[in-house]
């Protein structure tokens, strides 16, 4: 499952460095901070990234850049074209192509002097462990907090430190877990939220310079954390807020009944990251909800045969900028709150992006007692796919 | 002049979309009581049944955990700042990792699949 190029022979740490390495870390060695101890310590550095998605990719590039000796990329996904706005180590050839070896390569090439490993697998409870055993720190630039939790308690565990980054819309957060005597994600966040805390992934999204942000700052930190050099964030919530335009921090403490790295830790090895996160049993696969459905074909025929349909649309108002079936709109989250704006006797067909959301809102109406309504298959993207091709996918 | 309470960004949409909101109070909890009664929304994301501060919502009254001070008893003064600190996830996915998952990505990154209509 991994890739490696420049395979270092020795385990023994290097003592000095070429003369093209000098002069590609010239400017690095310019600064007392740095100098040549520092590039060594650098060169001699292993750095494990999970992910090489949006945080991952200023991480990759940047420390690659500065001469981080060993870098391993950790990511099963597969690049696609609604990641390259703001995952910049990717270019428009790689879609399609393994996320991990896309980025190994865009790395390799940024510098050929350093050892990458790709792992083209997912991060579990039983191999996260052995990868993270070879490297000296973690960095979590992840998308779900299953990982959130496993990375962290695998890192409390192995003794590393795991320098933390996460990105909502136009809010980051990011610190330095997992030191000696400094706080775990855990002792931060005990528990993961249950339903409903946060919209929706939908109604989320995230300006993609932030990421580039937030995971610049995990590069820094990550960068003072091998050199020795600076303050790092241990013990400090670093919040960044975008739109405002404003960083401000938070003490962070180490929770003395932390269960993973408090003084009497209850977790001792890894643990089902997703039932703890609570998406197993009902929520786990599964279809949504099934609900009496219509086919874009059918839909298509019934309003040229001038069938009198009022069509629902469930997007939010940004979505429907993107395209539309002229349909009424009233976004999911407003429908409990809006229903009485809805006609129980005419025939109603719902619809969203893909078809889920309506699916809800059909689910939803049916229960209130709406008798005629249906959902529209595969939402504007099956429409776009079976009936009309010039409304855009997104 | 009164204490000013943080609304962060997942929470605004139960909170009219505001950023911040500034009320006269003693405590924590009064503040947070004022809060959740102007946006009666909110109320189910802070608070257990009970009547508790859930357990995943962290709060901070100015760069402190209210949870190494007083909880919901901590004193406020005139011109603190009260912090909602929410758990976030993201590297934030894209809509067509939604289709292609096996597991619904949206209940990992925000807890659980389904929204509750029915509430």
């Amino acid at each position: 499952m991994a890739t490696t190029t420049q395979p270092q022979t020795g385990a023994k740490p290097a003592a000095s460095l070429s003369n093209e390495e000098i002069l590609r870390y010239s400017r690095h060695l310019i600064m007392p901070e740095v100098g040549m101890e520092g590039q060594l310590k650098l060169k001699n550095a292993k750095v494990l990234l999970i992910g090489t998605g949006g945080l991952g990719a200023p991480l990759g590039l940047y420390l690659a850049a500065a001469g981080v000796g060993k870098l391993g990329l950790v990511d099963f996904d597969v690049v696609d074209f609604t990641n390259l706005q703001r995952q910049v180590t990717f270019g428009t050839s790689d879609v399609g192509k393994p996320k991990s070896e896309a980025a190994r390569a865009r790395l390799a090439n940024l510098n050929p002097d350093i050892e990458i490993q790709s792992f083209e697998t997912q991060l579990t409870s039983a191999n996260a462990l052995e990868l993270f055993k070879d490297f000296d720190v973690i960095v979590d630039g992840t998308d779900n907090f299953p990982t959130r939790y496993l990375v962290n308690d695998a890192c409390i565990l192995l003794g590393k430190p795991n320098v933390y980054g996460s990105i909502f819309r136009f809010e980051g957060q990011a610190t330095v877990f997992g030191m000696p005597d400094g706080p775990c994600y855990r002792c931060l966040y005990p528990e993961p939220p249950p339903p409903g805390l946060v919209p929706s992934c939908a109604e989320g999204g995230v300006l993609g310079v932030l990421p580039g942000i937030v995971g610049s700052i995990q590069a820094m930190e990550t960068i003072k954390l091998i050199l020795g050099r600076g303050e790092n964030l241990v013990g400090r919530l670093l919040l960044f807020d975008a739109l405002g335009m404003k960083f401000r921090e938070l003490k962070l403490r180490k929770n003395p009944n932390c269960p993973v790295c408090g003084t009497h830790p209850t977790i001792t090895k890894l643990i089902d990251y997703y039932e703890f996160c609570g998406v197993r049993g009902e929520e786990a696969p599964g279809p949504s909800v099934q609900v009496p459905e219509i086919t874009p074909r059918e839909l298509k025929a019934r309003l040229d045969r001038g069938d009198d349909l009022y069509i629902l649309d469930v997007r939010e108002p940004h979505e429907y900028q993107i395209c539309n079936l002229k349909g009424h709109l009233l976004p999911l989250g407003e429908l409990t709150r809006r229903v009485h704006e809805l006609d129980s006797s005419r025939e109603i067909v719902a619809h969203c992006r893909s078809g889920k959301r309506s699916a809800e809102a059909v689910d939803f109406l049916r229960k209130a007692g709406f008798r005629k309504v249906l959902n529209l298959k595969g939402g504007i993207l099956a429409w776009s796919d079976e009936v009309d091709p010039s409304v855009p996918k997104y | 002049m009164p204490v000013k309470v943080m609304i962060p960004s997942p929470l605004r949409p139960y909170a009219g979309k505001r950023d911040s909101a500034e009320f006269s109070a003693r405590t924590v909890g009064e503040a947070l009581g004022h809060l959740t009664t102007e946006f009666a929304e909110l109320r189910k994301h802070l608070f257990t049944e009970e009547g508790k501060l859930r357990s995943f919502v962290n709060v901070y009254v100015n760069d402190e955990d209210i949870r190494y001070l007083a909880k919901e008893n901590t004193p406020t003064k005139d011109g603190d700042t009260i912090s909602i600190i929410p758990s976030i996830a993201g590297g934030c996915i894209s809509f067509r990792h939604f289709e292609r998952s096996e597991k619904s990505l949206l209940a990992l990154c925000f807890g659980k699949r389904k929204r509750n209509l029915k509430e």
